[in-house]
C-alpha cells in the first residue's frame, strides 16, 4: 500500500514536471533556443497567480488565465526585444543572453516582491481525494490534468494546424519557409509566446501548493532542462513522459535510500540513456 | 586687522576653555561597536539587532521607569564611569566573513571601540572574533550558535546565546517528561535540510538523543530546495516515530506542513528547531495546518508591564514589528557587555576582560530566558537556556518550562483538526 502511494506521490511530481517543462521544448526543442529564463517565467507565472488572488479575488480558473495572458506578452516581448537580435549573433551571445534574462528577472523580483516567501491558501484547490486509501493531492492532480491537456494540445497544435505546421516549417529551415511566405518573426514570436503561456500556467498551478519567492526558478528551472533532454528535443509527448519517469525515481528512490540521493539515481538514468540514445526518449534523429 | 586679530584670539581661548572644561565635567562617551548585516540576504535580521541594542543602549542612557530590574536599567548611563553615555558604532558586514574581518578591523584601530557586539551568521562571528582576539578587545557573540566560535580557546570571545546542545537537551527533557507522563515516547525520527546548519544541529540532537536512551527510528537528510516532499513524508508515516524533530528552512518548513496534510499523517509530536518555522513567512502561509507545532525561543512577551513587556512596546513603537528571539539574545548579549564595562569601572581591555570573566548575573536581571550568565573558561555561557513556544492560533506562546508559561502546553499535535 505505501509503496503504491510512493508511486502515485511520484507520478504526480512528475505531471507537474512535465506541466512546466512543455513551454520549454517548444522554444529549446524546436526553435533551437537556450532560454535559460524558463524557470523565472514559471515563477513570474506564480507571482502572478498570487497577486491576481489576493489584490484581485481571482478564482483559480481566472489567475491562471491571467497567468498565461500576461506571459504570452512577456514571450512575445522577449522575442522582439531580445532573442531576435541576438540570434544574427554567434551562438554565445545567445545563450549568455538569456542568462542575462534570468538575472534582470530575478532580481527584479526581488526588489519588486520582497525576499519573504509568499503562497496561496492551501486548500484552494479542496483537499486530497481518497481513491481506495490512496490520497491523491488536489493541486498535483489538476497540474497533471492540465499538463496532459497542454501537452496534447500543443502536440495537436504542431502536427495538424497551419500555424504549428509554419512554426515547424520556421525551425526547420528560417529562408526556406520565407521563400513560401511565411513570415519568421512572427511565428517565432507566437512560439516564445506560447512557451510563455504555458510556464504561466505552470506556475499559477504549482503556486498552489508551493512556497512563492523570487528564487523559485533556481530549481525549477534545471529541472525544466533536464527533462527537455531527457525527453528528446522537440518533443512534447516526450517531455511528458520523461517527467513522469523522474518524478517516479525522485519518489522511489528517496523513499528507499533517503532523499539526498534521489539526484543521483535520476542524474544517473539521465547520462546512461543520453549514453545510449543522445537524441532523447522520443526525439527526433 | 589687529582688533579682528585679537578677536580671534579671545574667542579661540574660549573655545579651548570651553572644550576643556565640558572634557572635564562629563566623562567621555564609551564607544561599542555593533556589527550586523545591515544589506544582502540576511538584512532584516541585521536591522532588527541593531534596533533592539539601540533601544538597550537607550535604556542605560537615559532614565525611563520600570527597567530597574536589569542592570544599569536606572538609565544613568555607566555609574562606574562617571555616568559616561553609551556610543553605538554600527558598522555593516554585508553577511561577508570577510567584510566581517574589514569592519572589525576598522572598529577596532580606527573608531577605537571598548567592544564589540555582533554578528548574526556565525562564519563572519568566526572571522571577526579572530580580529578581536588579535588586538585585545572583548567581542561578544549574541546570536552565532556554531560550536568552534567559542571552541578555537579564544581569551576575548564570548558567547551569551544557548547553543545546538542547550536546544537538543531542552528538547530531550521534555520528550522525558511526556513519557513519564505515560505518553510514547521513545521513537524519534530527525528530518534535516543537509547544509551546515542542519547537519551541525542534527548531529548534537542525535547524540544526545542517544544519550537520553532515545530510538532514533528515522533520520532523513534532504535538500532544501527540492519541490517535493511527499518522500520523507510517506517514509515517517510507514514508520510512526512519536516525535519528529524537524530542521529546515522557510520553504522547506511550509512544504512539509502542507505534505502531511495533504498525505493525511498527523505526528502525535512536531518539533521545529527555529529557522523555517520561527519564519514570519512560515506561521503566515500554514499556521492553520500546524497547530500545535513545537519550536524553541530563549524570549517571551511575558505579561503586561513586566520588563520584557515594556521593551516589546519599545520595540514595536521603534520597528512595526513585535520583538523576536535573535534580536532579543543581541540585545542581552548588550547588556552583559554593558555591564561589564561598569563593573570594569574602566574602558581597559584587560579589566574588561576580567569583568566578564567574573560576570554572574541571575535570570530575574536578564530580558531573556537564560538560567543567567555566566562564562565557562572558553567564554561560553554556562547558564544559557530556552524556552519551547507552542504555535496556537497564529503566534507562538511559551509552553515549557512550566514557571515561563504564557499558556498551557498542549499535546499531542493537533495540525489542521
Amino acid at each position: 500500500m505505501v509503496l503504491v502511494q510512493v508511486i502515485v506521490a511520484g507520478l504526480l511530481i512528475g505531471s507537474v514536471y512535465a506541466l512546466f517543462s512543455s513551454g520549454l521544448t517548444l522554444v529549446w526543442g524546436m526553435m533551437n533556443v537556450i532560454n535559460f529564463a524558463h524557470g523565472e517565467f514559471v515563477m513570474l507565472g506564480m507571482y502572478v497567480a498570487f497577486w491576481a488572488f489576493t489584490l484581485l479575488n481571482f478564482g483559480v480558473a481566472s489567475f491562471g488565465l491571467a497567468a498565461a495572458i500576461l506571459l504570452f506578452v512577456l514571450g512575445v516581448l522577449v522575442y522582439f526585444c531580445l532573442i531576435k537580435h541576438v540570434m544574427r549573433g554567434p551562438m554565445l551571445a545567445q545563450i549568455l543572453s538569456t542568462f542575462g534574462l534570468v538575472l534582470v528577472l530575478r532580481y527584479s523580483a526581488f526588489w519588486a516582491f520582497g525576499s519573504n516567501f509568499v503562497g496561496l491558501p492551501e486548500n484552494i484547490l479542496g483537499p486530497s481525494l481518497n481513491v481506495g486509501g490512496i490520497l491523491l493531492s488536489a493541486p498535483k492532480l489538476v497540474a497533471g490534468v492540465a499538463a496532459l491537456v497542454i501537452t496534447i494540445g500543443m502536440h495537436l497544435l504542431l502536427t495538424r494546424t497551419m500555424l504549428g505546421s509554419r512554426i515547424l516549417a520556421v525551425a526547420e529551415n528560417r529562408n526556406a519557409a520565407m521563400l513560401m511566405g511565411i513570415k519568421p518573426d512572427r511565428m517565432q514570436a507566437i512560439a516564445w509566446g506560447l512557451s510563455g503561456a504555458s510556464a504561466g500556467i505552470a506556475g499559477a498551478l504549482i503556486a498552489t501548493f508551493f512556497p512563492i519567492s523570487a528564487t523559485v526558478g533556481e530549481s525549477l528551472g534545471l529541472i525544466a532542462f533536464v527533462v527537455v533532454t531527457f525527453g528528446g528535443f522537440g518533443s512534447v509527448p516526450g517531455a511528458m513522459v520523461a517527467g513522469l519517469i523522474i518524478g517516479l525515481i525522485e519518489s522511489l528512490s528517496a523513499f528507499y535510500f533517503g532523499p539526498i540521493y534521489q539526484d543521483v539515481f535520476v542524474y544517473a538514468l539521465f547520462v546512461l540513456v543520453l549514453w545510449i540514445r543522445p537524441r532523447g526518449l522520443m526525439g527526433k534523429a | 586687522m589687529k582688533i579682528t586679530r585679537r578677536i580671534l584670539n579671545v574667542s579661540a581661548l574660549v573655545l579651548a576653555l570651553g572644550i576643556g572644561v565640558s572634557t572635564v565635567h562629563a566623562a567621555d562617551d564609551v564607544k561599542i561597536g555593533v556589527l550586523f548585516p545591515l544589506s544582502g540576504n540576511s538584512a532584516n535580521a541585521g536591522k532588527s539587532a541593531v534596533a533592539a541594542i539601540e533601544i538597550a543602549a537607550d535604556i542605560i542612557n537615559n532614565p525611563q521607569p520600570g527597567f530597574e530590574t536589569l542592570p544599569l536599567g536606572a538609565g544613568k548611563g555607566l555609574l562606574n564611569l562617571g555616568g559616561a553615555k553609551i556610543k553605538l558604532v554600527i558598522a555593516d558586514h554585508q553577511g561577508n566573513p570577510s567584510e566581517g574581518q574589514a569592519q572589525g578591523l576598522r572598529l577596532i584601530t580606527q573608531e577605537k571601540v571598548t567592544g564589540i557586539v555582533g554578528a548574526y551568521q556565525s562564519a563572519v562571528a568566526l572571522t571577526a572574533t579572530a580580529i578581536a582576539e588579535r588586538y585585545g578587545v572583548p567581542f561578544i557573540v549574541g546570536d552565532g550558535v556554531a560550536a568552534n566560535i567559542t571552541e578555537r580557546g579564544f581569551k576575548w570571545t564570548f558567547r551569551t546565546t544557548p547553543i545546538a546542545s542547550d536546544f537538543a537537551n531542552l528538547y530531550m527533557e521534555y520528550i522525558g517528561e511526556l513519557k513519564k507522563a505515560g505518553h510514547p515516547a521513545s521513537n524519534i525520527a530527525i528530518v534535516y535540510e543537509n547544509t551546515d546548519y542542519g547537519t551541525s544541529v542534527s548531529s548534537t540532537i542525535r547524540s544526545i538523543a542517544q544519550k537520553a536512551g532515545l530510538n532514533i527510528i528515522a533520520d532523513i537528510a534532504y535538500n532544501a530546495n527540492g519541490a517535493d516532499v511527499s518522500a520523507q513524508v510517506l517514509q515517517l508515516k510507514d514508520k510512526k516515530p512519536d516525535a519528529i524533530i524537524f530542521i529546515s528552512y522557510t520553504s522547506d518548513a511550509i512544504l512539509y506542513m502542507k505534505t502531511l496534510k495533504s498525505l493525511d499523517y498527523m505526528p502525535p509530536l512536531v518539533i521545529g528547531d527555529n529557522s523555517g518555522f520561527s519564519d514570519s513567512a512560515f506561521i503566515k502561509a500554514v499556521y492553520p495546518l500546524a497547530q500545535g507545532a513545537m519550536n524553541r525561543s530563549a524570549w517571551s512577551t511575558g505579561p503586561k508591564d513586566s520588563v520584557t513587556w515594556r521593551i516589546n512596546e519599545l520595540f514595536k513603537a521603534k520597528t512595526g514589528q513585535d520583538m523576536d528571539d535573535t534580536s532579543g539574545r543581541d540585545m542581552q548579549a548588550f547588556f552583559v557587555l554593558a555591564d561589564a564595562i561598569n563593573r570594569a569601572g574602566s574602558t581597559k581591555p584587560e579589566a574588561i576582560q576580567a569583568a566578564l570573566k567574573q560576570t554572574d548575573l541571575k535570570p530575574e536581571q536578564l530580558m531573556m530566558g537564560y538560567k543567567g550568565v555566566k562564562f565557562d573558561d572558553k567564554g561560553q555561557n554556562i547558564l544559557a537556556a530556552a524556552y519551547l513556544i507552542q504555535l496556537t492560533g497564529d503566534r507562538y506562546y511559551a509552553v515549557y518550562p512550566e514557571k515561563a508559561a504564557e499558556k498551557p502546553l498542549v499535546y499531542p499535535f493537533k495540525g489542521w483538526k
